[in-house]
């Protein structure tokens, strides 16, 4: 095994590009040291991206929108006073993730290029409409979130292509997210289930909506008609429904170890209602 | 035999002293099972099976030992042949020999100058394998047409035109099963289904062998016991026992599955094929988990009648078990307890151990216990539903007490099930409101206890102070309790009592830690030769005063004359007497060895408050209670940290924990991600009530303590869950989507 610690992501890209073997890039390494202790991957290159300058930083733009580094740890994201504030549902999707001790090392990034369809911090990335820099060996591109993940274990970017930023939007006024997921116990788990819902309201209608669905398919999905159920409402009765409707709809997943086809389609429909009304709370201004 | 330690007031025993261990084990200064580190070590790793069931043909190390930094590989060829009985069992399950059992059974053994380089090697040996049928559950395992496990495994008390993975039967009862049905207002059938719940010791096996071409050598090894260990290992590789000497580590926990070896003796065959030198072998989860015994999986039957008013008449129950691929699902226990808490006239037990493609299970807390207490304490939840009748006053009405013939034989004497009950009625958590999709469950349990051999010595220093050694690993405090009760004894202070578990070459025979017999048994035996020293003692001051020594008494650690007619001299205190021993005759020790039959068991009532989310079937434990009789306590906190500890396991089997196997026999969650043991944040703080109904039988009138803990909390869950939901589940662990598939069933039929 290669250990590599480039201090650019044209370096990085370089040597990625270049390796002939399995390859993977270390930010926190909560996945990719335990798949290697555990025998599922020795990589020929690891590359270390920690030593790239900023990418521990978290800035707010002028527009009001957030960048962050791709090795910014869930921790850093949950202390911060701003950006939990802006978007409450992407903090508390990447605070899902494991112990303390895991949040001090883990990253967004890293959760969603390890690209488990079950990945807590994905869904509310793709609500809130985050988009990457993407830099490989010809240069760079943006891409949006849900352009990602590919399956189980894939994702969309090409050889040699790695995340070099995160570009969460502005959060604006009278807008709210959350996310919430299933397990059997309360904390150190894989979600079962997970929903992510980022709306906006016009007084009590709700104007703009996103909803994502995780652990339900191959890949964290956004869900249109699970979004446009809502659109239009104040999410009543009615409306919540058809939002529950159209999310299990939207579900495609297996029966494992961890929950059954059956049980992931209804509880779907569940955590899409129940992280609707919080993020419609949050946008009104409630507390919490 | 009366209580004749002591019958006036105890001034240490019943106190809470920090346990002498504790800084140690919080400043990393602890030496557990992996913590050795010896001059010219190598490290072993083990080649496990990836079939549940397959005939080894052919094994190939050559690539393996053509690895730089390999020393030595071995295979079963390494072990000698013509074992019987369990000692065969126990050799086969450390080593397959002609096929592999089990997901995860060990074929081979390597041994190198570096964990990484064993690890690497094990990858290297090539095992050709032909896969076979395999079963893994218990009542597929007993029908026709099942793949046989082994032929010829059966013993003689299995009926003819069984199948042969049915290796024992048992068949016991009294009275008249007729009458007693004939005369109850209400018969209750059910049948019940629990799976393999594993220990989940936070620490994993770990050990270090050394033997040289003589036979002779030694082991590390984390253990609950290391006299059992050295017996096994020396067995299964055909040596003397004695010829190997044993030292325990530190344990990270047991819980029963660490009485017994999985691997241990393959350190000391690589060690003996490497030239003598020692082999440590460390333990990853997934081979704890693959390859370490859990506990049986059960599949019950249960009937049981009562009258109007709540009297039991009658009661049987059928409970198959399974235990790997190997004889030794505690079904025994499992008949002998599964009705104990009660006074039944006419009862019926039949039990089936049975074998399947599983690893060996080994003993968990309580072994046999709580999936009999699931059936039979969720029936007797039903009748007194279906009966209008109040549970804790219906186990009242039923309760075995102090000369209650039992279920499976002998006479109690002194117990506690109707003081548990008691407390349990009496405490406030009974009172608490209950809100909409929540309820109550209620459940007793019962475990025997056991005293077994039992070696200890107490020595007297110099400066007064004691150090006490006994033969039982420290799993659950033990020391602070020894130190407790040798401090009662001479009546000095805790500070001034040390307490060392030592190795198989310095005291005779000791069981391990098991059965919930350290505090009563250590504890009876460093009581006896405390009692031994003080003895001494009187002796020497006698001595000095010239009276005879049974004009001397032993009162707050000092020798005093026993009254104005002993003559006028003033105490001599322990420190004194000690001080000036080498002038006085010499060193001053006292002993104890014996096999103490004086234990009692221990009965406790559990109430536990849950909701069940309707939207998710996630269930949420409110509140939980947990009574249970001590006898007495010797270190309280200890005490409520083994009846926490057993509902926290409880819960865990109850709620989510099981061994899950795919269509192709491999162990599906083989990491503590997917096997899902409580986390801190999943339980509530546990509410504790210590009984003490003291036993006769021991000096001070303990009971152990550690078992009872995790038989009530599988019933009272169900039971609980039953009164949140209206639904009764007969199938453990009651997950979530089990829950929620059981609620729409229900909703699309009411």
């Amino acid at each position: 095994m290669r250990y590599h610690t480039p201090d650019s992501f044209g370096d990085a890209a370089a040597i990625a590009a270049s390796a002939t073997g399995i390859t993977r890039f270390l930010a926190g390494g909560t996945d990719v040291l335990v798949q290697l202790r555990s025998d599922l991957v020795e990589p020929d290159d690891l590359i270390d991206i920690k030593h790239i300058a900023g990418v521990k930083e978290i800035t707010q733009r002028s527009d009001g929108g957030w960048d962050l580094g791709v090795a910014v740890a869930g921790a850093e994201m949950t202390e911060h006073a701003g950006l939990s504030a802006d978007w409450p549902g992407l903090v508390e999707g990447m605070d899902l993730i494991g112990s303390t001790q895991v949040q001090g090392r883990a990253t967004l990034v890293g959760n969603l290029c390890n690209a488990s369809p079950a990945g807590d911090g994905v869904p509310a990335m793709m609500t809130a409409g985050v988009t990457l820099t993407v830099t490989g060996p010809n240069g760079s591109r943006e891409v949006a979130v849900e352009d990602v993940p590919a399956g189980p274990g894939k994702t969309t970017l090409a050889k040699g292509e790695l995340v070099s930023a995160v570009h969460i939007p502005a959060r604006g006024d009278n807008a709210g997210d959350a996310y919430l997921r299933f397990i059997p116990r309360t904390e150190m788990d894989i979600a079962v289930v997970g929903c992510a819902v980022n709306l906006r309201l016009d007084g009590d209608t709700v104007v703009e909506a996103r909803v994502a669905l995780g652990a339900v398919a191959p890949t964290a999905r956004l869900v249109l008609a699970a979004a446009e159920a809502i659109i239009g409402t104040t999410l009543d009765d009615a409306a919540l429904e058809a939002l529950a409707s159209a999310a299990s709809a939207a579900c495609q997943p297996i029966d494992d170890k961890r929950g059954t086809i059956e049980f992931r389609t209804d509880v779907a429909g569940v955590l899409a209602k129940r992280a609707a009304k919080i993020a419609y709370g949050r946008a009104k201004g409630d507390a919490a | 035999m009366a209580l004749d330690g002591k019958t006036s007031e105890y001034k240490q025993i019943g106190s809470t002293p920090d346990r002498p261990d504790g800084l140690d084990k919080v400043t990393g200064r602890a030496r557990y099972g992996a913590d050795i580190h010896v001059p010219g070590m190598l490290h072993g790793a083990v080649v496990r099976s990836p079939h549940a069931h397959a005939k080894i043909i052919k094994i190939d190390a050559t690539k393996a030992l053509a690895l730089k930094g390999v020393k030595a590989v071995v295979t079963r060829a390494d072990f000698p042949e013509g074992l019987e009985g369990e000692d065969w069992n126990l050799q086969e399950n450390c080593m397959a020999g002609e096929k592999a059992l089990y997901d995860g059974h060990a074929v081979a053994a390597v041994a190198a100058t570096s964990a990484l380089i064993a690890r690497d090697a094990a990858k290297l040996v090539d095992v050709t394998y032909e896969v076979l049928p395999h079963v893994t559950d218990v009542d597929a395992a007993m029908q026709d047409g099942a793949p046989i496990i082994r032929e010829g495994a059966a013993d003689y008390s299995v009926p003819e035109g069984m199948h042969p993975n049915v290796v024992r039967y048992f068949d016991t009862g009294r009275g008249d099963l007729d009458k007693g049905f004939a005369d109850a207002d209400l018969v209750v059938e059910r049948s019940y289904t629990t799976e393999a719940a594993h220990q989940g010791y936070i620490e994993p096996h770990a050990c270090m062998g050394q033997m040289g071409a003589d036979g002779r050598g030694e082991m590390w090894v984390c253990t609950q016991g290391h006299w059992f260990i050295r017996r096994m290992s020396t067995a299964v590789l055909g040596i003397e026992t004695t010829n190997i000497r044993v030292t325990p580590s530190e344990i990270g926990g047991g819980f029963g599955g660490k009485t017994t070896i999985t691997f241990e003796p393959l350190s000391l065959a690589l060690s003996r094929a490497a030239g003598g030198k020692p082999v440590k072998m460390v333990m990853s989860r997934a081979e704890v988990l693959r390859s370490t015994g859990p506990t049986a999986s059960a599949s019950m039957d249960i009937k049981m009648g009562m009258t109007k008013d709540g009297k039991i008449t009658a009661a049987h129950g059928t409970f198959r078990m399974q235990g790997g691929a190997f004889p030794g699902a505690p079904v025994d226990v499992t008949t002998m307890l599964a009705f104990a808490n009660y006074n039944i006239e006419h009862v019926h037990h039949i039990g089936y151990d049975v074998l399947t493609n599983r690893p060996k299970q080994a003993a968990y807390r309580a072994p046999g216990a709580p999936m009999a207490a699931f059936a039979v304490e969720s029936t007797i939840d039903e009748m007194c539903r279906e009966l209008g009748l109040d549970p804790i006053n219906t186990r009242l009405k039923n309760a075995a007490r102090d000369g209650t013939r039992s279920t499976f034989g002998p006479k109690f004497g002194p117990i506690g099930l109707v003081e548990s009950l008691e407390a349990a009625r009496d405490h406030p958590n009974m009172q608490a409101p209950l809100g909409p999709n929540q309820g109550r469950g209620i459940a007793s349990g019962y475990w025997m206890n056991w005293g077994g051999e039992t070696s200890a010595s107490v020595a007297m220093s110099e400066d007064g102070t004691v150090t006490v050694s006994v033969g039982t690993p420290d799993i659950g405090g033990s020391r602070a309790s020894m130190a407790l009760m040798a401090a009662e004894a001479f009546g000095i202070k805790y500070e001034d009592v040390r307490v060392n578990i030592s190795d198989t070459g310095a005291l005779g025979v000791n069981e391990p830690t098991h059965g919930s017999r350290a505090t009563y048994a250590s504890g009876l035996a460093t009581i006896k030769a405390a009692e031994e020293c003080i003895g001494k003692m009187c002796q020497r001051a006698a001595d000095k005063w010239g009276i005879d020594v049974d004009a001397v008494t032993w009162e707050d650690g000092a020798a005093k004359p026993s009254g104005p007619n002993a003559g006028d001299h003033d105490p001599l205190t322990i420190g004194e007497i000690c001080a000036e021993m080498g002038e006085t005759g010499g060193p001053i020790s006292g002993h104890y060895e014996g096999s103490p039959t004086g234990f009692s068991g221990s009965f406790g009532t559990h109430v536990v408050d849950v909701e069940v989310d309707p939207e998710t079937g996630h269930t949420t434990v409110l509140r939980y209670l947990v009574v249970q009789d001590a006898g007495k306590a010797i270190h309280p906190a200890y005490v409520e940290g083994q009846f926490q500890g057993g509902a926290a396991q409880g819960i865990g089997w109850a709620l989510n924990e099981e061994y899950i196997y795919g269509e192709d026999g491999r162990l599906q969650n083989p990491i503590f991600l997917d096997y899902r043991i409580p986390v801190a944040s999943d339980l509530p703080m546990i509410d504790t009530v210590i009984v003490e109904v003291p036993n006769p039988g021991h000096p001070y009138g303990v009971r152990g303590v550690g078992e009872t803990g995790i038989t009530p909390p599988l019933p009272a869950l169900a039971n609980a869950i039953r009164s949140a939901t209206g639904l009764r589940l007969t199938g453990l662990p009651m997950t979530p989507p089990k829950i929620l598939a059981a609620l729409k069933a229900h909703g699309d039929n009411g």
